[in-house]
């Protein structure tokens, strides 16, 4: 299995409990607003710590209360697509696809520069400032960021959601090339069926 | 225009209040680094109170506090002593008390700015594999620096204008203790003072109305980004 979580996530007070398993390839998380899904893969980075739970992914167990097994989220080597992007607002482009990569391990680097701004067609962008760039420029630089980082596995949360038509067409396209050349597990976050339907390989429903 | 006695004053006061925003900054930045990211505790409100006491304690409270710390028989005094150094009378005791005044402001500037830090950034940056001291330095030290600036500007001009701790600490020594302010009332008690009292108060008011809008201009582009902007980005460009 790819990912194996069973976590209880303390949220305001109550508690929301998240099992699944999922396959390798990439697995879609099916759930309307409010049901944990952000938080679900927050914890899988690393980001909010569960009550208490396991989570494995790849074979290497990320968390585990039973244990004591907290692995801090620069250790994780997760690479996460944020809804929210997160460009860092300081940094150039380059500067902020190469911030990652610095940190990795370069046994662990699979995925070069070159390739990355070929794949994604952000080579002409490297010397622009976050704020200057639109939202589909800005999602790809932002998926370039994660994938640099020479992650083992990749969290992408409604990367579609925030894009206009033809966009979503394009990023959609980019996720499946990806998925299909370079054969990470991902964890897929929507909450729309037609966009899961075409990508994900196995569906976990998150229901409130 | 300054005559060069009147120069004299005039450098000393910098001196004076550089030394002091200096040795303020890293006691400030600690301060208000626990104060913004630390979850409010009894301690933490406590330290808050401490940490802006000199701004609410008259200055004669805050420099017999100093005089009952750092004088030659106290406790931090002797500790000085060891060293062959004293503080008492001498400009450096001018700087110290110019520092504990400075302090509090500076915290509120070195606060505000870390808490208009984008939490969201910082864990991006974790995830993307930073530990977390090369987080602060990369995300958190950058984005907050214009705040930082403007908390030196801002300490600069209170302990330039540092008055009653410094009076009762150190007394007022021309040459020595004897800063701006000290300068301006010597003047005052003298007949014939009027013309000096009338320039370095001019120059006290350019000093920190500059002061006020470099620190207002400052603190307005906290998070915006434009300090690491150049130097990191082509450090970026020239990785890829």
């Amino acid at each position: 299995m790819s990912f194996e979580v069973d976590i209880t996530l303390g949220r305001g007070g109550r508690e929301i409990a998240v099992a699944f398993t999922a396959g390798p390839g990439l697995a879609a998380i099916l759930g309307p607003s409010g049901v944990g899904k952000t938080s679900t893969l927050d914890a899988i980075a690393g980001l909010l710590r569960p009550v208490r739970g396991r989570i494995v992914v790849a074979g290497q167990v990320l968390f585990d209360s039973a244990v004591g097994i907290d692995l801090p989220p620069e250790r994780r080597a997760c690479g996460y697509l944020f809804q929210d992007l997160r460009l860092f607002p300081h940094l150039t482009v380059a500067a902020n696809l190469a911030y990652g990569q610095r940190l990795a391990d370069p046994a662990r680097r699979w995925i070069g520069a070159d390739e990355v701004c070929d794949l994604l067609a952000i080579g002409a962008l490297l010397g622009r400032m976050p704020a200057t760039l639109s939202g589909g420029e800005a999602q790809r630089v932002a998926l370039g960021r994660a994938l640099l980082a020479a992650p083992r596995f990749l969290l992408l949360d409604e990367p579609l959601s925030s894009l206009d038509p033809a966009r979503r067409d394009e990023i959609m396209g980019l996720i499946e090339r990806i998925r299909d050349s370079l054969g990470l597990p991902i964890l897929y976050v929507s909450h729309d069926r037609a966009e899961v339907d075409r990508l994900a390989a196995s569906v976990v429903h998150l229901a409130a | 225009m300054l005559s060069p006695a009147e120069w004299a004053i005039v450098v000393l006061s910098l001196k004076v209040s550089l030394v002091a925003v200096a040795g303020a900054l890293p006691l400030a930045f600690a301060l208000a680094w626990v104060l913004a990211r630390r979850p409010a505790g009894p301690l933490v409100l406590m330290l808050d109170a401490v940490a802006h006491l000199p701004l609410v304690l008259p200055p004669v409270v805050t420099g017999w506090l100093l005089l009952l710390a750092f004088g030659a028989n106290a406790p931090l005094g002797r500790v000085l002593a060891m060293g062959g150094m004293s503080v008492m009378f001498r400009w450096s005791g001018a700087a110290l008390a110019g520092a504990v005044m400075a302090v509090p402001l500076m915290v509120r500037s070195i606060r505000i700015a870390l808490e208009a830090v984008d939490p969201r950034l910082e864990a991006a940056a974790r995830v993307l594999g930073a530990g977390r001291w090369y987080c602060f330095r990369t995300i958190t030290l950058p984005l907050a620096m214009p705040g930082v600036l403007a908390a030196l500007v801002l300490g600069f001009a209170r302990a330039l204008g540092e008055f009653g701790a410094t009076i009762t600490f150190v007394a007022s020594i021309p040459g020595e203790t004897e800063t701006l302010p000290l300068a301006i009332y010597a003047a005052l008690q003298l007949p014939g003072g009027e013309a000096m009292v009338t320039r370095l108060a001019l120059l006290s008011v350019a000093l920190a109305l500059a002061a006020l809008v470099a620190s207002e201009w400052l603190a307005r582009r906290v998070g915006a980004g434009w300090w690491g902007a150049g130097r990191a980005g082509q450090r970026g460009a020239h990785v890829l």
